[in-house]
């Protein structure tokens, strides 16, 4: 190792590097798993102070990646952690309830709840807009996701007065499985753009949809599957507007669900047999009783039918 | 070790490479032990001499160097590399030839190994591999996947024992990866890592090859089961479970185990 001098540099460089590790493990956990994680790393790094800054500049990137929603102390319904309802690193709007959760990262919970702020809340006319588009949001959710949360964020506009502006909602729908017992977690986000666009009297959609699984039982095994789509509509009024915004939105999160239902269907007889077939050609299992002789070899070939 | 072991199996099977590096950098004594225990997606090197490719492993190398299976040379070249014995050699050889064809039937392409080496109880070694890309672009020949990729890593350990029976203990490790992008811009990535083990008493008679030939093949067929009935189908039933599919909808297809 190196001379005197040179020492604590090294030992700095170290644990810029152990830091460096922790953080990407944590921010690299499947959903649901980053506890698991977390504790594995913390024993591994054998180093607390350098665990603790790993984790907390990681926690907060994890949760706001997986959608994580903690429930509110009052138990009026869970706030979501994302970066379009950040008031700051720890506080963050649920706009539904028109509160601020103050939120611990690292335990994955909410220390504190306060009304929020005239300021932090959209206009008399955005919330309009955006309650219609909640409510509708809701039902859909409660439908067709048994564990979702959601929520409906102005992330742009929000202090607009009436009509003459445009305007932009983050619809979030994040529904979460964790099945520790049983080795598999799972999660589904939903991110949705609308855009209001005033001038040209059109609204226009954009979705980012993202599925993950993992099975992890005697193995590892994930799924990872996103999807992108567009759709648009015409300008209309409050309670219109949640309508068909919700429509498109059931309609192309259907269709996605549809398209992974025919990928997993197909898998067994199609997409696995470019990776290795369930038997020969010839439907037999393969001949090593006959491989005894060396010569052997060839003639195999021309019973299998290889002779090229 | 054990939370070693631990993160190993919760971070993506897709970012083993960079998981592993993670934790050699932060137990560099344990490194033997981990590189013994993960298994990393297989690497290929051309052996100019032989005009093929061959499967790069612990159980090939001698310090920077690789043994060529075809040719039994090193590369880059090492003066005094080690090698099997010539009968080793001689058996090694033979299932080289066989092995590929076996690999052919099943894969339709990709590059498979086999090494030998002698070990400290007057038995053998054997490491089989096989390393299948099956994307459009290489070897998949019905072109459904964008990246399809299958490494499979079989040890097995013979001991001699008396009165013509051999004892057999295979490892099998399977790795697996696959992207459809069937749809308009969607991606499905479906991909992971299993390991099973399967020991045996046989008779000699046929043969050793002829033995470890069909207890690989067999594993590699449960494997296959277990990726996609087991492993696949609970990460649909996962989906399923988050977004129920409407009534109305088969579901069909899959059996229920």
């Amino acid at each position: 190792m190196a001379d005197g001098g040179d020492e604590p540099e090294e030992a700095e460089l170290g644990e810029k590097q152990k830091k460096e590790i922790a953080m990407w493990f944590l921010a690299n956990a499947p959903a649901g798993e980053i506890q698991y994680v977390a504790k594995d790393i913390k024993s591994l790094l054998g180093d607390d102070g350098v665990y603790e800054t790993a984790a907390s500049e990681a926690f907060p990137v994890y949760n706001k990646t997986h959608l994580v929603s903690l429930e509110m102390p009052d138990r009026s319904g869970n706030v979501i952690i994302t970066r379009f309802g950040e008031i700051d690193e720890s506080n963050y709007l649920d706009p539904r309830t028109a509160q601020v959760a103050t939120v611990d990262h690292i335990k994955q919970v909410c220390s504190n709840l306060r009304p929020a702020t005239d300021e932090e809340l959209p206009s008399f006319y955005i919330e309009g807009f955006r309650s219609a588009l909640d409510a509708e949001l809701c039902k859909y959710v409660d439908e067709t996701y048994p564990k979702g949360t959601c929520a409906v964020y102005c992330t742009k506009g929000k202090d607009v007065e009436g009509p003459g502006s445009g305007f932009e909602f983050t619809v979030v729908i994040s529904a979460a499985r964790h099945s520790p017992q049983n080795f598999c977690n799972g999660s589904w986000r939903s991110i949705w753009k609308v855009e209001f666009k005033d001038d040209l009297q059109v609204v226009e959609l954009n979705g980012s949809l993202q599925v993950g699984a993992h099975y992890f039982e005697e193995g590892n095994v994930q799924l990872d599957s996103k999807n992108e789509c567009n759709d648009s509509t015409i300008f209309q009024s409050p309670e219109d507007n949640a309508i068909s915004v919700m429509n498109m939105i059931r309609h192309h999160e259907m269709e996605y669900m549809s398209s992974l239902e025919a990928s997993y269907l197909n898998l067994p007889d199609t997409t696995f047999k470019d990776l290795r077939r369930k038997l020969p050609v010839t439907r037999t299992l393969f001949p090593w009783h006959n491989t005894l002789q060396f010569s052997l070899t060839r003639d195999i070939s021309k019973e299998l039918g290889i002779g090229k | 070790m054990e939370a070693a072991m631990d993160l190993m199996r919760r971070i993506s099977p897709r970012e083993s490479e960079t998981a592993l590096s993670a934790l050699l950098t932060l137990l560099p004594d344990q490194s033997t032990h981990l590189l013994s225990q993960v298994d990393l997606p297989l690497k290929v090197l051309q052996d100019m001499d032989a005009g093929k490719e061959f499967i790069l492993c612990e159980y090939n190398r001698d310090a920077d160097s690789y043994r060529s299976p075809w040719s039994n040379n090193y590369h880059p070249p090492l003066d005094d590399g080690s090698l099997p014995s010539n009968e080793l050699r001689k058996l090694e050889v033979e299932a080289n030839e066989i092995f590929a064809i076996y690999r052919d039937q099943y894969y339709e392409g990709g590059v498979s190994s086999v090494y030998m080496w002698e070990d400290d109880n007057q038995g053998f070694v054997a490491c089989f591999l096989i390393k299948k890309d099956g994307s459009r672009t290489r070897d998949g020949r019905r072109g459904y996947l964008q990246e399809g990729a299958w490494d499979a890593i079989h040890v097995i350990e013979v001991g001699l024992e008396e009165e013509g029976t051999a004892h057999y203990c295979l490892t099998s490790t399977v790795m697996l990866s696959l992207t459809t992008d069937d749809k308009q811009s969607g991606s499905f990535n479906l991909s992971g890592s299993i390991r099973r083990q399967m020991i045996l008493d046989l008779p000699i008679s046929e043969g050793h090859l002829c033995n470890m030939g069909k207890m690989i093949e067999e594993m590699e067929g449960k494997l296959r089961n277990s990726l996609d009935q087991v492993y696949f189908g609970k990460t649909r039933e996962m989906v399923c479970t988050l977004r129920p599919p409407a009534e109305g909808i088969q579901l069909g297809g899959l059996p229920q185990n």
